[in-house]
Order: C-alpha cells, then sequence, then structure tokens
C-alpha cells in the first residue's frame, strides 16, 4: 500500500472535502478495501480486540477522573464514592479495573501469536519492536493506575517497584527521591503519577498509529508464513475481517462481562481495600496477575542488581527476536521442532506467573530458577540454534493453495479453482 | 446490490448493524448518567430548617441551601405596604406581593439571592425602595424581590419553602 487510495467519492461535498483532507481515503483504504490475507485465524483478531480495549479504557478512565480525588487524604474514600454514589460508578471503576486484565490478557495472546506465526520476521521487525515499546508503555500505565485507589497494595506496589531503581549503582538512591518528589512515597507520587497514568495512553495512541501504519506498510503475515503473490491469496478486509474481529470482540467481551458483573474482584487483591498504611507492609504482597512472570524472574534472581537487570531484560530482550530466530521459515506450522519448544515456552510462562503469586521460598524459588533460566535460553540459545539444524517442512506454494488444497499432498499443481466472486 | 431479491447476507448485515447500534446506546448509558449529582450531593441537597425567631424586625439574613444564597427578610409594616401599593401593571415583570409570600405569613419574604441578570449575589437593604441593589449591573429590586430598574429581566426567584410554624420554615 502506497500512494492515493482508489476511492472515488460519488457525492459532491466527499469529492470536496476528499480533495483537502483524505480521510475518507484512507479509511477506504486502510479498513475496506485492504488486501488481507485469506487465510486468517481467529489468532488475527487481538489486534483489533486491543484497539477496542485502549479506547474501553479511555473512555472509562476519562469519566472516573471526573470523580477521583489524586490527594493521599482523600484518594481512597473518593474511589468508595465513586462505588457507592456515583450513578453508575461501581460499573464504570469494575470496567476500568477488570479492562485493564483484560487489556494484558488480550496482548499477551497478541504477542504469543506473533512468535508462534514468525510476524517478528523480516520485513516486520519494526512492527515488532513497536509491539515491545506498546507492552512497556502498557505496564508503566497499569502500574501507575494501580497505586491511584491508594490500599495497601497501592502503597506497598509503589514503594517496592520505584525501590528497584536503587539497585543502580551511584545514581541510584537519587533517581529513587527524584521519582518520589520526597524521602518517600507521598502525596507528590501520588500526584505524579495521575498525572503520568493520564498522559501515557495517549502516547499508546500515538505509538499504536505508528504500529498499523509499520502493519499496512508491509501486509499481515498469516498462518503459513509465505506472503501473498496473487489477488486469490486476499481478500478485501471489509467485510471479512471486519466481521471476524467484531464476532470474536463480541466473545471477549462476554469473558470481559462476565469478571465485572459476576467476580469483579476475582483478578484483584483483597488487601487493596485496606486504606493505604506506610507503617506496616501486607504480608503478601504480590503485584497484579499480569506483572507475576516478571516478578518471578526478579525474585529468582539472589542478587539485588541482578535480579532487576534480569527483570528488565525479561522485556528487553524481545525486542531482539527477530534477529535472534535464525530460522528462514517464519511459521511454526511447518518448524514441527520449534512447536515443541515454544509450548513449552508458553508453559514456563504461565508457571513463572503461578510461581509469582506464591511466596519466595523452598520449591517455589527452584523452580522459578528453572523456569528463568529455560526463559532466557529460549531467546538466546534455543532460537538460534533450532534456525540452523531444524528440518522444516515443505511450504506451500501459495496461500490459496493451502487454503484450497485442504488435505490434498501440497505441492501438487493447483486446479484451476472457481474464482470467488466478491 | 446487484440482486433485486434482499439476500441472507443483506439480513445478516442489518441484523448486527440494528444490535450493534442498540449496544452503542446502551453503553452510553452509564457514560452519560455519571455526570449526573451522585447521591452524595442529592443527599447534601436536602431540605433545611430556618428558626425564624432571632431575626429582627427589618433583618435580613443570608442562608445556603444547594449551594444557593437565600435571603430571609423580616420585613416591616412600612416595607410590606410598600411592596403592596404598587401598580402591578407598571412593573418590567409584573407580580403583586401576595403572589410572592405565604398567605398570612407577609412579612417574611423568601427569595433565592441570584440576580436575574448574569448571576451575581444583590446587596439587601439597598436602593430606592430599601429592598436588594445589584453591584454588577445596577439592578435594583424591591423588598419583594421585584425588578424595578436596570438590566435585569426578571423577579428574584422564590425557592420551595413551606412554614412549619409560626417561627421556622423548611426550605426546599
Amino acid at each position: 500500500m502506497s500512494g492515493h487510495s482508489t476511492y472515488q467519492p460519488q457525492n459532491a461535498f466527499m469529492q470536496w472535502m476528499e480533495r483537502r483532507l483524505p480521510i475518507a481515503g484512507l479509511v477506504y483504504s486502510s479498513l475496506i478495501v485492504y488486501p488481507t490475507p485469506r487465510n486468517l485465524n481467529y489468532w488475527w483478531t487481538f489486534g483489533g480486540i486491543l484497539s477496542f480495549m485502549l479506547a474501553a479504557q479511555i473512555v472509562t478512565g476519562v469519566v472516573l477522573a471526573m470523580h477521583y480525588t489524586p490527594h493521599v487524604d482523600m484518594a481512597f474514600n473518593s474511589v468508595e464514592q465513586i462505588m457507592r454514589d456515583v450513578n453508575y460508578g461501581w460499573l464504570l471503576r469494575y470496567l476500568h479495573a477488570n479492562g485493564a486484565s483484560m487489556f494484558f490478557l488480550a496482548a499477551y495472546i497478541h504477542m504469543f501469536r506473533g512468535m508462534y506465526y514468525g510476524s517478528y520476521k523480516e520485513p516486520r521487525e519494526v512492527l515488532w519492536i513497536l509491539g515491545v515499546i506498546l507492552l512497556l508503555l502498557m505496564i508503566m500505565t497499569g502500574f501507575m493506575g494501580y497505586v491511584l485507589p491508594w490500599g495497601q497494595m497501592s502503597f506497598w506496589a509503589a514503594t517496592v517497584i520505584t525501590n528497584l531503581f536503587s539497585a543502580i549503582p551511584l545514581v541510584g538512591e537519587s533517581i529513587v527521591t527524584w521519582l518520589w518528589g520526597g524521602y518517600s512515597v507521598g502525596n507528590p507520587t501520588l500526584n505524579r503519577f495521575y498525572s503520568l497514568h493520564y498522559l501515557l495512553p495517549f502516547v499508546i495512541v500515538g505509538v499504536v498509529v505508528l504500529h498499523v501504519w509499520a502493519l499496512h506498510m508491509v501486509g499481515q503475515n498469516n498462518p503459513t508464513g509465505i506472503e501473498p503473490k496473487t489477488e486469490r491469496d486476499t481478500v478485501a478486509f471489509t467485510p471479512y475481517a471486519t466481521i471476524k474481529d467484531g464476532f470474536f470482540l463480541v466473545v471477549f467481551c462476554i469473558l470481559f462481562a462476565w469478571f465485572v458483573f459476576y467476580i469483579p474482584n476475582f483478578l484483584g487483591h483483597p488487601d487493596n481495600y485496606i486504606p493505604a498504611n506506610p507503617a506496616v507492609t501486607p504480608t503478601h504482597i504480590v503485584p497484579e496477575w499480569y506483572y507475576l512472570p516478571f516478578y518471578a524472574i526478579l525474585r529468582a534472581i539472589p542478587n539485588k542488581l541482578l535480579g532487576v537487570m534480569a527483570l528488565g531484560a525479561s522485556i528487553v530482550i524481545l525486542a531482539f527476536l527477530p534477529w535472534l530466530d535464525t530460522s528462514k521459515v517464519r511459521s511454526a506450522r511447518y518448524r514441527p521442532l520449534y512447536r515443541q519448544f515454544f509450548w513449552a515456552f508458553v508453559i514456563v510462562c504461565i508457571g513463572l506467573g503461578w510461581l509469582g503469586s506464591k511466596p519466595p521460598e523452598g520449591n517455589y524459588v527452584l523452580f522459578a530458577r528453572i523456569f528463568t533460566v529455560y526463559y532466557f535460553a529460549y531467546f538466546l540459545v534455543i532460537l538460534p540454534v533450532l534456525g540452523k539444524v531444524e528440518r522444516t517442512k515443505p511450504l506451500p506454494n501459495s496461500i490459496a493453495d493451502s487454503v484450497l488444497l485442504e488435505g490434498k499432498p501440497i505441492g501438487a499443481p493447483a486446479p484451476p479453482p472457481p474464482l470467488a466472486k466478491a | 446490490m446487484s440482486s433485486a431479491e434482499p439476500t441472507r447476507r443483506d439480513f445478516l448485515y442489518i441484523a448486527t448493524a440494528s444490535v450493534g447500534a442498540v449496544g452503542a446506546a446502551a453503553a452510553l448509558v452509564p457514560l452519560i448518567a455519571q455526570m449526573n449529582p451522585d447521591a452524595s450531593t442529592i443527599a447534601a441537597g436536602a431540605p433545611i430548617e430556618v428558626d425564624l425567631t432571632p431575626i429582627a424586625d427589618g433583618q435580613v439574613i443570608k442562608v445556603f441551601w444547594r449551594g444557593k444564597p437565600i435571603y430571609v427578610n423580616h420585613r416591616t409594616k412600612k416595607q410590606i405596604e410598600e411592596a403592596e401599593n404598587v401598580d402591578v401593571a407598571k412593573l418590567p415583570d409584573p407580580q403583586p406581593d401576595s403572589a410572592r409570600v405565604k398567605p398570612g405569613h407577609s412579612q417574611w419574604s423568601v427569595l433565592i439571592g441570584i440576580c436575574t441578570h448574569l448571576g451575581c449575589i444583590p446587596i439587601a437593604h439597598q436602593g430606592p425602595y430599601d429592598g436588594y441593589f445589584c453591584p454588577c449591573h445596577g439592578s435594583i429590586y424591591d423588598t419583594s424581590g421585584r425588578i424595578r430598574q436596570g438590566p435585569a429581566p426578571l423577579n428574584l426567584a422564590l425557592p420551595p419553602y413551606e412554614f412549619l410554624s409560626d417561627t421556622k420554615i423548611r426550605i426546599g
């Protein structure tokens, strides 16, 4: 996709508008006639789901901000007032809190899809790296948002996470003081977290624009990992992808609604309903579930600085994935050995998450260390080696062939299939 | 559409769009409703009772209800007579004094102290009628709270109130 769209408006006003600000043409070429691989499965709907969740979080967040007070003496009560007094306040709060969980769930699925099908490989490296940046922004935004209710978990999470920076030699303590705006987590900290929590989602919107732009430059990946060659390999985005995205968004929202209406506090920690007490640390201090794997990696390393570095490295290493994986074959569909290591990686991630919720003692620590080793070995050892030694399955000739020759031996010449009428 | 007969696809499109529209409308309801006064604001706006006994003859006090200033004026006999002996038809906003007090309690004038011009609070015991004078743009009201001179278009508004006894009123 490059250059002007093929949009030809019939309406006189639209022609006038199109010459001055071709937004309609942009929507037309990006979302309506945009050629989409015809074989995309439901794992590809999560990009759309993430866009929806971003909008939902911004809308519920802006509305909550009309009632929240970012002062240490009033924050907790303002949230309770939202829950009890504000019309539909309980709904807006639960939508926003559970929405964050759903946002991360969709993001992790979206990333695992990318890893399985090789969507990070040439020419999609920048697309992938923008995604890693988006993950980092999400992590920061979610952390600051969790501090705002000023419960016990809010306060102590703020203390622990900001204290991570004290591991940095020489300048660590100064950085922590600078972050706090004081000698401990207090009102200046809360106020600035509120400001940044409002700001970062709009930064995320900007990076999402870059992410989608990078995507449209090179086109979607697809389950075969081979690029579209002819028009037979693609279909128009609307109605096919639009409806597929819309359908799975509804299914996703059913899960979302299940949490919001039936078990709205299941994913949260009850200690956050206790107002923050700077004198008492809760015995069982844990972050929200979506940070648990990183938390487990941090605690697995017995050294303070190395633990913090491992935590950072566990996210940053994702950015190098396009170069660490040496395989010429994109999709795991045709990489049987890689597939096994991939699923082991998924189990390791989930396992690290579970271990992150456990107290750091005994066998929990042992397994957290083993899993951490696998996590890094996957990127630094397994992927580079696999690409060189793996025997991959033969690739189909084209996307159309892979769809239309179901069950027939790959490599057989495709009989001319009936051309699908639009 | 190329075919004359509506297809199954057309039905599905219209059905999906309709359900989507209903969903979008339903989603808007809480987003808009949350801006209305919440339960604590409504509770804080509950009616108030004012004891009239400490208010001397000729004295005006100011109380607040729902954030609005309310003048409670214990009018003197002279003020009541002057307010009643007026050619109602010549007033900018014609209203007899009797319509602006409770029957049998014409010495008590209870008014919302917000100038009907642009919202300033007029000052009591001012002006040629010993009523109210708004310093912002010079509107002049009488003791009944009726506009006499100046840019204000309407008489001072009356809050909802009732006499619980001769010495106590409930506003709101």
